[in-house]
């Protein structure tokens, strides 16, 4: 391909309407694998998370996990989806060394969930995103080539296989194609992806952590001219941020406009997006077709989830994160800009909590957006994993709120929870950091300080009160800032004769 | 003492729990016995002897201590290779498995032990159980107990033959079109296929999952009964397998050795008993097997199951399909043999010579159906349309079963051929199943019961049962046992 200069976004969406679409992959945080025993926690040594199994080992035999098709059904719901009466799961046969059975237990055209539907918030209007299907299936293990100048299986001397993740269930979540988006195509699959992500969180099925895996998003872009048919689309792979989302469709309108305005035609095929350039790049994938071979998994029986269950399910579904968001702003008095700002920064649940466990909602939203996603992104975290728990946060502010911390100190107390230190009550002992109210140590202080400044004090008791800060900052650099400044102030006017 | 090895499995377990004999000696007389004739037989792929006097000297132990035995206590018993036994050479009678100990024991050799049967060895088998006379075992055939020179049947040939030959009371073999009761009507021995999802197939290397059945062979109808109620029974681990009580068939098998079947119907298959494909002699010796059932009470009727014509087409593109699915595991990443891996070569590459160097003509002709059959765009009107027919012959036997208590019919069309006489066309060889596949299709229970001899050699009646129904076969079988009674094969001493 020539290196032509591409044009800038605006340039490239002026004369093209996008049509796309995203399949989501979410790992669920079930106990156990998808159809054995085995644990699925994260990070063991290589190979300590298998069975005969999940190693596909001859005559070992799968049986399914309750557990991950009642959490795909509670997804299902979530989404607005009808939930079968009756399915299968479907072998997908193809070869690949991470795969144990060289065939993939997933759904082919009878999945759990069909049909659904996911509302969004994209610059102040509701986006209605269509969901064809929602299934199950598991996941692959993990394959590493070592010995190679890139990590990459060309020129890898070695393959080594990690199947630990072998077998963990993973739910597949595919849109409907999505029109209409247009300039704002990009931000709309952000949203979506953000969205559904907040939406399996409040289920509590899965963590939903794209830099580790657990949600995975494949991006379908297409550029059609008004009026005419839907384009050819590509799959973009390799996904890992919401922001990325983002950044791929952007790239790939940009790419195609291009392909298109030059006269070329779009290839149906999987591009793969950069992180570092930022821009899509074709998979290293044949071009033809591969043919999977779906046929019923005869291992399995067919699941035919009882009506009554699955309403039970409905019922005790929890609130819908866009209508909880709703409830909160209101109730919090939040602005749409600040409740958006709340949203991004994750903290809904953690301010919530926060004004659970006795604090203001302005006081937790102040600590969590605050001097705590300062920290989190410092250290390149969740605000989740920062270190202080909302009834720590709760705590601070009451200290505060009692006059026993000032707004410096409460900032020092709550770098000595972070740390691990303790309750906000704790480190505020431990380190000595409480306000001096002892009076009789304050007017000590307050003497020392007219003493030492006899011209200020002058100038205060002629009616300068202004000059008074000068002396307020003395005591305060005396008590090390642990005084109360309003109150040092009032004492020294008093000492001063000009209250 | 008589010799042990010309015992029954239920006389073998009295005799030790009386103390007549030790399970130890039973099993040495056993061990003896495959030393001395097995180098003509070949019914074992590997002998497990300090296994088998291990687990024959817990038996005795136990007895010693005064501890209860089950009803097969200590007695030897032969798995067919393709059951999974821990730590003891599992190969599916494939090369690609050559050398491979797997890390678990399948549930039917888990329930073996625990009932302290002494397993004895691995028997031969067509490789991946696709055949029909162990000519497709990568180790070289098994052979017939009754004449060296012909086929023991398949794929359970080994199974079959090491029970003929006296070299084990009792066996195990799975069923996927036939492998049980072919080997067993081509050998002079009682082969049963339970119904489908009554015995677990976890640790069964699959070859068409929704097909294969573990089920027993032994020499007579009571003994495979006994080893019916051990071996079977619901399994967690194995979805398919049924959650009901096993059917009472030890108990059908004692009533059945009574010699009554007043009130008994039997079906006889019109469609089958036209008698296209089957020798004469075995039909005659059907017959005269009918007649001796009548004269035991039991009534005839005809039933006609109109889609049985359509089970050898539809099983031969069911089972290559499901299988050209199942033995993608063998690519040698994770176990078996491994061929190329050179480290220049890619990991598709030696996949594809692993795969080339490890499987059997047969093995690949059927993967290569199967692929075929699933492949998009020849799905409906293969595999799709297979699964029709299976529906249709399910109702066949439905409708069948509400006029007659069971069906009955030879086993199989002719009696054991000389060895190389079928394998240069695949289709006459796939003729042996004839019979037995409409059952596996169904999934019901069925069993094969000597009948009397044609040319010489064995033949074998088929009875088909309900499933959940395996009581009635059973009963069926021991009373026509007990009217012609058991086949004892020439002497292979000399
Ligand atoms: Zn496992």
């Amino acid at each position: 391909m020539t290196t032509t200069t591409l044009p800038t976004y605006d340039e490239a969406i002026a004369g093209f309407e996008p049509v796309i679409g995203l399949e989501t992959h979410v790992e669920l945080g079930t106990n156990t694998k998808m159809f054995c025993g085995c644990p699925t926690d994260f990070g063991g040594e290589p190979n300590t998370r298998v069975c005969p199994v999940c190693l596909g080992l001859p005559g070992s035999l799968p049986v399914a996990n309750k557990a991950a098709i009642e959490a795909t059904i509670r997804i299902g719901l979530a989404l607005n989806c009808s939930i079968a009466t009756w399915c299968r799961f479907a072998r997908k046969n193809y070869f690949y060394p991470d795969m144990p059975k060289n065939f993939q237990i997933s759904q082919y055209d009878e999945p759990l969930c069909v049909d659904g539907y996911l509302d969004v918030e994209v610059d102040g209007k509701t986006v209605r995103i269509g969901i064809e299907r929602v299934h199950l299936e598991e996941d692959t293990g993990k394959t590493l080539h070592v010995g190679g100048a890139t990590g990459r299986i060309h020129g890898a001397t070695e393959s080594l296989v990690d199947y630990n993740r072998a077998g963990i269930p993973l739910v597949e979540i595919v849109t409907k194609p999505v029109p209409g988006a247009g300039a704002l195509a990009p931000e709309v699959a952000r949203a979506y992806v953000t969205e559904l992500r907040e939406v399996i969180r409040g289920l509590g099925v899965s963590d939903v952590r794209m830099e580790e895996g657990s949600l995975r998003c494949d991006v379908n872009t297409s550029l059609n001219r008004p009026g005419e048919e839907w384009g050819t689309r590509t799959e973009t792979k390799n996904v890992n941020s919401l922001r990325s989302v983002e950044r791929a469709v952007r790239s790939e309108i940009i790419r195609q406009s291009a392909v298109l305005e030059s006269g070329g035609r779009i290839i149906q095929e999987t591009r793969h997006f950069s992180e570092e350039t930022g821009d899509t790049r074709p998979g290293r994938s044949k071009e033809t077709a591969t043919d999977y071979r779906y046929f019923p998994e005869p291992d399995l029986v067919p699941l035919a989830p009882d009506p009554a269950w699955v309403e039970e399910l409905k019922a005790a579904l929890p609130e819908p994160p866009r209508e909880r968001r709703k409830r909160i702003q209101e109730a919090w008095g939040l602005s749409d800009l600040d409740m958006q700002s709340v949203v991004n920064a994750g903290a809904v649940e953690l301010i919530e909590e926060t004004v659970a466990a006795g604090a203001t909602a302005a006081a937790a939203r102040k600590w969590w957006l605050g001097e705590l996603a300062r920290r989190a992104n410092e250290a390149g975290i969740d605000l989740a994993s920062v270190g202080a728990t909302p009834a720590q946060v709760a705590e601070l502010q009451t200290l505060v709120d009692g006059g026993k911390l000032n707004d410096k100190l409460a900032r020092v107390v709550l770098e000595g929870v972070v740390a691990g230190e303790g309750s906000p009550t704790a480190v505020m002992e431990a380190r000595g950091l409480a306000v001096v109210s002892d009076t009789g140590a304050l007017t000590a202080a307050v003497d020392e300080a007219i003493a030492a400044n006899p011209d200020v004090a002058a100038k205060v008791r002629d009616g300068k009160v202004a000059a008074a800060g000068a002396l307020v900052g003395a005591v305060m650099k005396t008590t090390k800032g642990q005084a109360d400044a309003k109150t040092v102030r009032e004492l020294i006017l008093e000492r001063l004769g000009a209250g | 003492m008589s010799d042990l090895t010309r015992m029954t499995a239920a006389e073998l377990a009295g005799t030790i729990a009386k103390g007549d004999a030790s399970a130890e000696e039973v099993t040495r007389a056993h061990l003896d016995r495959i030393t001395a004739v097995d180098g003509k037989v070949h019914a074992f792929l590997h002998v497990d002897a300090d296994g088998a006097i291990d687990a024959a000297r817990k038996v005795d132990a136990k007895r010693a201590a005064g501890q209860e035995l089950g009803p097969l206590a200590g007695v030897p018993i032969a798995v067919k290779d393709v059951l999974t036994t821990r730590g003891v050479p599992t190969t599916a009678g494939s090369k690609i498995l050559e050398g491979w100990r797997p890390p678990y024991d399948s549930t039917v050799v888990e329930r073996l032990r625990d009932a302290g049967t002494v397993i004895l060895g691995k028997t031969n088998m067509d490789e991946f159980a696709m055949g029909s006379s162990t000519e497709y075992s990568a180790y070289g055939p098994t052979n017939n107990p009754w004449d060296l020179g012909r086929i023991p049947g398949g794929s359970g040939g080994g199974s079959a033959a090491a029970v003929a030959a006296y070299e084990a009371p009792l066996a195990i073999g799975t069923d996927t079109g036939g492998s049980i009761r072919q080997p067993g009507a081509v050998t002079g021995t009682v082969g049963a296929k339970p119904t489908y999802g009554g015995t677990s197939r976890y640790g069964l290397i699959a070859f068409s999952s929704s097909l294969d059945t573990p089920g027993p062979c032994a020499r007579t109808v009571l003994d495979a009964a006994l080893l019916h109620e051990v071996m079977a029974g619901h399994d967690w681990r194995d979805s398919t397998s049924i959650p009901q009580p096993v059917p009472p068939v030890v108990e059908a098998a004692r009533r059945g050795m009574s010699g009554d079947l007043t009130g008994v119907k039997l079906g006889l298959v019109t469609e089958f008993d036209a008698g296209e494909g089957a020798e004469p002699g075995v039909m005659a010796a059907f017959h005269d097997a009918l007649a001796a059932l009548t004269k035991l009470g039991a009534e005839i009727v005809e039933v006609s199951a109109p889609h049985f014509q359509y089970a050898l087409p539809a099983y031969y593109l069911i089972a290559p399909s499901e299988c050209s699915s199942n033995l993608a595991r063998f690519d040698g990443v994770r176990f078996g043999l491994r061929v190329g891996d050179d480290g220049n070569r890619s990991l598709e590459e030696v996949m594809s010579l692993t795969r080339e160097a490890g499987f059997g003509a047969e093995v690949k002709r059927r993967i290569m159906l199967g692929t075929y059959a699933l492949s998009s765009g020849y799905y409906d009107a293969y595999y799709g349309q297979a699964q029709k027919v299976r529906t249709l012959i399910t109702q066949d036997f439905n409708a069948a079963f509400e006029q007659v208590d069971v069906l009955v019919s030879p086993t199989t069309p002719f009696v054991a051929f000389p060895f190389g006489s079928r394998t240069s066309d695949p289709y006459q060889m796939y003729l042996a199943d004839l019979f037995t596949i409409p059952t596996n299709l169904y999934g019901g229970p069925g069993i094969s019961v000597p009948c009397g001899l044609s040319e010489g050699l064995p033949v074998g009646f088929q009875i088909m049962a309900p499933t959940m129904a395996d009581d009635r076969m059973y009963r069926v079988a021991a009373a026509l046992e007990s009217a012609v009674g058991t086949l004892t094969p020439p002497s292979l001493e000399g």
